[in-house]
């Protein structure tokens, strides 16, 4: 095992280590990261080689880069010092690539003297391969936590580390600003954002040549994301309008030009998710969602919301042909519960995805009566991460199981129901107070 | 819609969830398209091993091509110039055959759905929900 440095962005701290252990996972390998402090970007991990890093780097959305760490220290001497006692053997092997060195100040900075005389002060690797700035073999890097305190501005590192970038990862890379809602062509007001639908992607373990589908698909921010990952993606909506968009260059199949993918689109339907078309056998590697639950677009499912008024209309005929049958139809809609709706998923899911296959979906809930029992449960599913991405009253829970072979043995659970939890929406419309409870 | 997706639907009627005649539909009355996309045969490499041979030969017959292989062409290569033949065919049958507008008629309950602006809509009226 040899010991690497991951650089965070200060971003979601706590979805960090799920975006890690999933990419991990997928690779057929597990670290450890039970020692990460979400207030530090910095962190010491373990790892067989080089593979594993780049395994889980390149796809980060959350980390910025990962380093084989030559040394560590609280000042230069001590970095110095620790580089000359535990990394003497690494020098050789570098000794005749070309190399730059790189600086990472984090609540701080070396000016570009200082940056000099540091390097100087390397000296001792020996390195005979030359000095490249543009794409140089290797690129090692010195990468600094400063402490502030007040308005001061910090001038010495309170941690230093020093190693051989091995890694940088896809937001180093500026995925986030390829996926920007701004500059994407079709959106609409329930787009999510480019950011978390990518660390969904991850956490859901979408990956290359795997169907990935999105039953709520709206403009299709899941579906982007996940081919971004090499996922073939599939979606559907309630609502055809959201996936025919606004033209030709403003709807999905646009977005899908725009960033390359589209040769790995596979399609979208209208579709009632309570009532799937999808044959049984077709195989779905994960699905990633985020349910409408109802605060900018009401839950609906097809169906009469006065049954009673609704009798007989099968038998209405118009021109010769059953109304119902007819191209211009349309099916009506009725409310439903979000907690129906998360049921109808987990069991969807339970059933469609193979062993190891990754449901995760956003939920959200009001602060002041969650609590981990309202978490929906299925027996064929294990909950690996319940992870709060917090607003003022409310919070959004990305919620992700993995499907188990027969011998788990789950429970199945509906805390919302069995609790009478009333609908999001309207608590969301009454400010939380404690009447809408 | 694209040929590939008739693939993968079936009818939405729960009470023909355990028919095996609700899979695939019948295509009737379509309108194609054929719209050029990238070629990408590890696309089709990772779908040939998910698709119903059987359900693409049908669905091709509705649509009036009889031409294809009885059996499924596996274990292709697309490094393999005979393969690459083979290959390239799937993908102007699969990928790049849009069906545009159409009924997909269930053989079971004999629903019929429609095909609306290359979307196919599998919404249910109320009685059948």
């Amino acid at each position: 095992m040899k010991n690497y440095l991951i650089y965070f962005a200060q971003s979601y701290p706590n979805f960090r280590r799920p975006e890690l252990e999933s990419l991990a996972n997928l690779n057929n390998f597990s670290f450890d990261l039970s020692h990460h402090d979400e207030s530090k970007p910095f962190i010491v991990v373990q790892l067989e080689n080089d593979d594993q890093a780049k395994k889980i780097m390149d796809r980060s959305i959350l980390s910025r880069g990962i380093y084989e760490l030559w040394g560590q220290g609280s000042n230069y001497d001590e970095l110095h010092a620790n580089i000359k006692a535990t990394s003497q053997d690494k020098f050789e092997v570098y000794k005749k690539s070309s190399f730059k060195f790189d600086f990472i100040g984090y609540k701080g900075s070396k000016s570009r003297e200082e940056r000099v005389e540091i390097i100087q002060n390397f000296k001792y690797l020996a390195f005979e391969g030359g000095v490249r700035l543009k794409n140089p073999d290797e690129v090692f890097t010195v990468l600094e936590e400063y402490s502030v305190s007040g308005m001061e501005k910090a001038t010495t590192p309170r941690n230093i580390w020093f190693g051989r970038q091995v890694q940088l990862s896809s937001r180093t890379e500026n995925v986030l600003d390829k996926y920007d809602l701004r500059r994407r062509k079709y959106i609409g007001t329930t787009s999510f954002d480019a950011e978390l639908s990518l660390v969904t992607c991850n956490i859901g373990q979408v990956g290359p040549g795997k169907v990935c589908y999105d039953p709520f698909t709206g403009t299709g921010s899941f579906l982007v994301a996940s081919a971004n990952f090499g996922a073939l993606p599939i979606g559907s909506d309630i609502d055809v309008r959201m996936l025919r968009g606004k033209g030709k260059n403003c709807n999905i199949q646009a977005n899908f030009k725009q960033y390359g993918t589209s040769t790995q689109f596979l399609d979208v339907l209208t579709m009632d998710f309570t009532n799937n078309a999808f044959r049984k056998d077709f195989v779905i590697d994960s699905i990633v969602c985020d349910p409408p639950y109802g605060v900018r677009e009401g839950l609906k499912v097809c169906g009469a919301k006065h049954p009673e008024k609704a009798e007989g209309r099968e038998n209405i005929v118009i021109e010769g042909e059953k109304a119902h049958l007819r191209r211009d139809f349309i099916q009506p809609k009725k409310p439903y519960e979000l907690s129906d709706l998360l049921d109808d998923l987990l069991f969807f899911a339970g059933e469609r995805l193979p062993i190891g296959g990754r449901l995760a979906f956003w939920m959200p809930t009001a602060n002041d009566d969650f609590q981990v029992n309202l978490i929906p449960q299925h027996e064929q599913l294990e909950l690996l991460y319940n992870l709060e991405q917090e607003f003022n009253k409310w919070s959004r829970r990305l919620l992700v199981y993995v499907k188990r072979d027969e011998t788990y043995k789950g429970k199945t659970t509906n805390g919302l129901k069995s609790q009478n939890i009333a609908n999001f929406r309207d608590r969301y419309f009454n400010g939380f107070n404690d009447q809408s409870k | 819609m694209k040929f590939l997706t008739t693939n993968f639907v079936k009818c939405a009627v729960k009470g023909c969830q355990s028919s095996t005649e609700s899979f695939p539909l019948k295509y009737s009355d379509c309108q194609l398209v054929q719209e050029e996309q990238e070629y990408n045969p590890e696309f089709l490499v990772h779908m040939l091993e998910r698709l119903d041979w059987n359900a693409v030969i049908q669905v091709a017959r509705d649509l009036g091509n009889d031409s294809l292989p009885p059996t499924k062409p596996d274990s292709l290569d697309p490094i393999m110039e005979e393969d690459q033949a083979v290959l390239k065919d799937l993908h102007t049958l699969l990928v790049e055959t849009q069906i545009v507008e159409g009924r997909m008629t269930c053989n079971n309950c004999q629903h019929v759905y429609h095909i609306k602006n290359s979307i196919p809509n599998f919404l249910l009226p109320p009685h059948l929900c």
